[in-house]
């Protein structure tokens, strides 16, 4: 059976091209587990590298408009890309 | 001459602009040993507490209810004057008496702070724990459900009774985080954040943290228990110039972005405007206004600025 790996990161900004500021991993296998804090170093340093390295982009967030009255209210980390690997 | 004293313990401008820019301080090693023991004594540890039991997963709970139950740390309501909390002579009261715990508590939240909640986390060993659930390290999450407030802030002291090793699962938290407005375990999908830290300290070691900071628990892969006592305080007055009496004015004489001499370092300004490793190049410049206009707030300077970041979009004619 194939099993779905799958790599989330957050980006600097909304290019692919950014670095990395925060990461998360998850696998098929079950022995395998990815938890909070468990690696202090990104997996890579730019975006893109994940794609040169075969992982395969499914999902991106989108560009929202800042709304009127909360244009510096800052949040959640913005630049969210899932990548997966299918093995 | 005693009042003389603690004044010398308020914060300095600069550790109060640390707080601001980074939302903690830490004290290391700042309550002595014999407090230490005094508290571990007080919640019925014992070095060999975990060797003598057997590692049936229902014990722990046990354990944890018999602590709770049996241990000194009183049941105090919500709301109770902080200095009213602790009888004389508790451990806690020792901790929060600290001169320089004190000040720096008077600094932030004023003279008469109340105490809204305390809670002893205990984690135990991870090979203590049978389900693989209960093996992985706790969400990065902030302790407040969505908190609109902009100025007014509470503190949380982290009390570290034993020392903390690396393989213990210290305290992972996210430097400069305080200021992002998120409702708790919604930030749990971000599992690591470059330039995130995880408590590694000697014994009687404090932090203060904003309530507001980006955090989570590690998984303890060492054979002993670790402990974390947490208070969290609240101000009941402005948290505006609570740790001096000086006039702060502006001056002006702004030094422009990027192009000029270098920022003086350590200077206000300059904390200010350091970036995390994880800031996004944009939302990033919006944490470093957030600073500046806290900043504003809590010295009654409303001219403060630090490279024009908030008198460039303040310069509106119409």
């Amino acid at each position: 059976m194939k099993k779905q790996d799958i790599l989330i990161l957050y980006l600097s900004n909304s290019s692919l091209e950014s670095n990395v500021i925060g990461w998360a991993r998850h696998y098929g296998d079950k022995k395998k587990i990815g938890m909070p804090g468990d690696n202090d170093s990104p997996p890579y340093e730019r975006g893109i590298e994940a794609i040169h390295d075969g992982w395969r982009l499914f999902q991106s967030s989108q560009l929202e408009q800042h709304p009127k009255g909360d244009e510096y209210r800052t949040g959640y980390l913005k630049y969210e890309f899932f990548f997966e690997k299918i093995k | 001459m005693k009042k003389r004293k603690e004044k010398n313990f308020l914060l300095t401008d600069n550790q109060m602009a640390e707080f601001v820019s980074k939302g903690y301080l830490i004290f290391e090693n700042i309550i002595d040993n014999k407090t230490n023991k005094k508290f571990l004594s007080e919640i019925g540890h014992t070095s060999t507490s975990l060797n003598k039991k057997n590692t049936d997963q229902t014990w722990l709970e046990e354990h944890y209810n018999e602590i709770m139950k049996s241990s000194k740390i009183p049941l105090v309501k919500a709301g109770t004057p902080l200095k009213k909390a602790y009888k004389k002579n508790s451990a806690l009261n020792d901790v929060i008496s600290n001169p320089v715990l004190s000040g720096a508590i008077k600094s932030l939240v004023g003279d008469r702070p109340k105490l809204d909640h305390h809670f002893l986390h205990i984690t135990f060993p991870s090979k203590y724990y049978h389900d693989a659930n209960q093996k992985i390290s706790q969400g990065n999450h902030n302790d407040c459900v969505i908190d609109p407030r902009e100025k007014t802030f509470d503190i949380q002291l982290f009390y570290f009774p034993t020392a903390v090793e690396k393989n213990m699962g210290g305290t992972r938290y996210i430097p400069g985080s305080h200021f992002r407005m998120v409702n708790e375990f919604a930030i749990a999908r971000y599992h690591n954040i470059r330039g995130q830290k995880h408590v590694v300290c000697p014994p009687g070691t404090v932090i203060i943290f904003h309530h507001n900071i980006w955090h989570g628990a590690g998984i303890n892969n060492s054979k002993k228990i670790r402990y974390g006592f947490k208070i969290r305080i609240m101000p009941t007055q402005k948290q505006v110039k609570l740790w001096t009496n000086k006039t702060y004015k502006n001056n002006h004489d702004e030094e422009a972005l990027y192009w000029n001499r270098g920022i003086e370092k350590n200077s206000i300004k300059e904390i200010l405007q350091k970036t995390e490793p994880w800031f996004e190049a944009d939302s990033g410049r919006l944490d470093i206004l957030n600073r500046i206009r806290l900043w504003r707030h809590i010295t009654n300077d409303k001219n403060f600025d630090a490279a024009y970041w908030l008198t460039r979009i303040e310069n509106d004619y119409n």
